[in-house]
């Protein structure tokens, strides 16, 4: 007879995907078409938000030692507590963000908040993943979402292009990562990460070149998830063309799980070969800083530049990465926690960008907006001179902390190049400022009466303007995630 | 004896309708000469011991697969004559393909011979037919090892469902469809006339 398995450290995933499932049933029954289409998305929406913090306090409760389950395939820890805490808030924040856009836009349908609450499922399981088999399954559970969620705005052709794009890439990047995984595993026979692992340290990094093969191809289809270069390519245009709240939500919840997965597997089971991928991963860090800075310079749409963006903060993510020791992972987490903030603050101005009942997506839209929105031009200011890592905002601890851990671990070429090309994307960065502030007004941006995007753009503000005051409790719990880690 | 028998007729079978369904004319009887051969393979599989992959096959693909295909075949409107008319001219490919799977398979199948140590780094090893039944086999890796994995794969279809339907299903102007309670609704007497005719008048 075999035996149960504990299911307490999975307890936070049964719990959301119950809770997906049973607001499927409640939409599809509420449902009566007309005009209660928006009043049951609505619903489904506020009790999605409530789920989600719901799961951040069962995960949360969770923090401690490492507790595997499920025959060792599902692995609980201080790291996938503190990447799920992010990933939860940033689901949240996006459906938030995307309550009245949804309605504005016709495409108020309940299904959208459920399938977030699948792709968080599915980001919760790639974080946890202590299997091959397992890495793959979250890592497909939450890719489908995400295309079915990106062409949610399915009578607009940017829209349906930018799914269809996605999935099409997508599925080449999924088929990479499995074909590296079976080269891993027909090369070593078995697919369990701490398996792996010890077998790397009995080898002491010797290892065949099959396995090297594999651990390449994994990388590619890793690389592919957190819009690395050479992998790339799909992000400036599914960015621009997903509606926008969408876009918001591609750029922080996936890619903190991808980022966060990207790390189990190098540190967890390859961290033996620490040697084997730490060029690649140095390579792909700066030719992403590098095409992050210079491709946005000439971008005139403002999504198109924060896809560039996003893929410049990739590649400082991944120096992180590339250093590969403690103190590196936990400048990653800062790094992603930051981000986090500072990007969901953003995409809270781009959705303020309409006019005449319209969403307006170029940069020259901003031009002289503090005559007519100070408040939100002050609030866009702040998170342009952090994303451009300005002191005292944020952004500017978290490269710092990336800089420090580069130098510490003696890769200096790394360092120098990541801050020349940070100086090189505040160009952009600061260039929205000028524009906002020093240029001639022409049309006016709507007044907006969104009381969620204010508080949204509030409080992602004040913690971008304030977290040199008190970033003890992100330092420590980073601290400890990254410790978690290394312990085993 | 009686084994040996049983093989060859299954055997025969197999091959003569699987040759039969690349050779009939006729594209239904192709349908059911390739459900002939499902049938026959899944007499090997209940030879070999493998008693679920037998059932598995009759379920599945007599099932559903066959009757999926000769829907289809009845269906649409191809001409087969046509199709066929290049066969000659592609025959040289054919071959050439059929010669790399040939290769590949004995590639598999000598591997093993070459190295015996492959068998031994498997994660999951067989288990003994004589211990455990190959369905008992099979269900605690599915329900009980790999329980995880399991319901994982059922949200993705799940979302798979879900994506489908938010993606092509609309609302439509114009479609009749079945309301029950209107149905039930309606009385006699809203609908129906008894009208006095007089004999020899008509309406």
């Amino acid at each position: 007879m075999a035996e149960i398995p504990n299911i307490i450290p999975a307890l936070p995933e049964m719990f959301l995907a119950s809770v997906a499932m049973a607001l499927l049933m409640l939409g599809v029954f509420h449902k009566t078409g007309g005009i209660n289409d928006i009043k049951a998305s609505r619903l489904i929406s506020l009790l999605s938000i409530v789920a989600l913090l719901l799961a951040v306090l069962l995960v949360s409760t969770l923090s401690g030692g490492r507790l595997p389950t499920f025959a060792n395939m599902f692995v609980s820890d201080t790291f996938a507590v503190y990447c799920k805490i992010l990933v939860l808030a940033g689901s949240a924040l996006a459906i938030i963000i995307s309550y009245g856009f949804l309605e504005r836009h016709d495409m108020a349908r309940f299904e959208y908040s459920i399938l977030i609450l699948f792709a968080t499922l599915g980001m919760m399981m790639m974080i946890s993943a202590n299997d091959l088999i397992s890495l793959y399954v979250g890592l497909e559970l939450q890719s489908l979402s995400l295309y079915v969620i990106a062409s949610f705005q399915r009578d607009d052709t940017r829209s349906t292009e930018a799914g269809l794009k996605y999935f099409v890439l997508g599925a080449v990047a999924s088929g990479m990562l499995l074909y590296g995984s079976s080269l891993v595993y027909g090369f070593t026979g078995t697919t369990n990460f701490d398996q792996l692992a010890n077998l790397f340290d009995a080898h002491h990094g010797e290892t065949s070149i099959g396995v090297i093969f594999g651990i390449v191809f994994i990388l590619a289809g890793l690389a592919f998830k957190v819009s690395a270069v050479p992998f790339h390519m799909w992000t400036p245009d599914v960015y621009e063309g997903a509606p926008t709240p969408v876009t918001a939500f591609f750029s922080v919840a996936p890619k903190i799980a991808a980022m966060a997965l990207f790390i189990r597997v190098m540190v967890g089971p390859f961290g033996g070969l620490v040697g084997e991928w730490q060029q690649i991963v140095i390579f792909i860090s700066m030719a992403s800083m590098a095409l992050g800075a210079f491709a946005a310079i000439n971008q005139t749409n403002i999504k198109r530049l924060m896809a560039y963006s996003s893929i410049g903060h990739a590649g400082y993510a991944l120096i992180g990465l590339a250093v590969g020791t403690e103190a590196g992972i936990q400048s990653v987490l800062i790094y992603l926690s930051i981000y986090l903030m500072m990007n969901i603050g953003v995409f809270t101005c781009i959705l303020y960008m309409r006019r005449d009942g319209h969403m307006v997506e170029n940069i020259k839209d901003l031009a002289g907006m503090n005559r007519t929105h100070p408040m939100l031009a002050l609030a866009l200011t702040i998170l342009m001179f952090s994303m451009a890592g300005i002191p005292p905002f944020a952004g500017f601890f978290g490269k710092f902390y990336i800089f420090v851990s580069a130098i510490e671990a003696h890769l200096y070429t790394l360092a120098i190049f990541g801050v020349l090309s940070s100086v090189v994307a505040a160009f952009y960065y600061l260039r929205i400022v000028q524009l906002v502030y020093f240029e001639d007004l022409e049309e006016a941006l709507d007044k907006s009466a969104a009381p969620e995007l204010a508080i949204v753009l509030t409080g992602t503000g004040l913690f971008v303007a304030f977290f040199f005051v008190y970033p003890t409790p992100i330092l420590s719990a980073a601290a400890a995630a990254a410790a978690s880690l290394f312990a085993g | 004896m009686i084994q040996a028998l049983t093989f060859y007729v299954f055997a025969f079978f197999t091959v003569v309708s699987g040759a039969l369904v690349i050779s009939a004319r006729n594209p239904v009887h192709s349908v059911l000469f390739l459900i002939l051969a499902f049938f026959s393979s899944a007499g090997l599989f209940v030879l070999m011991g493998a008693e679920f992959l037998a059932m598995i096959l009759v379920v599945v693909y007599v099932g559903a697969v066959a009757v999926l295909f000769l829907f289809v075949v009845m269906m649409l409107d191809i001409n087969f004559v046509e199709l066929r008319q290049g066969f000659l001219q592609y025959l040289p490919a054919g071959v050439m393909i059929g010669l790399v799977l040939l290769v590949e398979l004995v590639v598999i199948v000598a591997g093993h011979a070459m190295a015996p140590e492959a068998g031994t780094t498997v994660a999951q090893p067989i288990p003994p037919v004589d211990e455990i039944s190959n369905t008992q086999a099979l269900g605690e890796l599915f329900y009980t090892h790999y329980i995880y994995l399991f319901q994982a794969a059922g949200l993705i279809l799940l979302v798979a469902m879900i994506g489908a339907i938010v993606l092509t299903h609309r609302k439509r102007d114009g479609v009749r469809k079945q309301r029950i309670s209107d149905q039930i609704n309606r009385r006699a007497e809203d609908s129906v006339e008894v009208v006095k005719v007089e004999t020899g008048k008509g309406i």
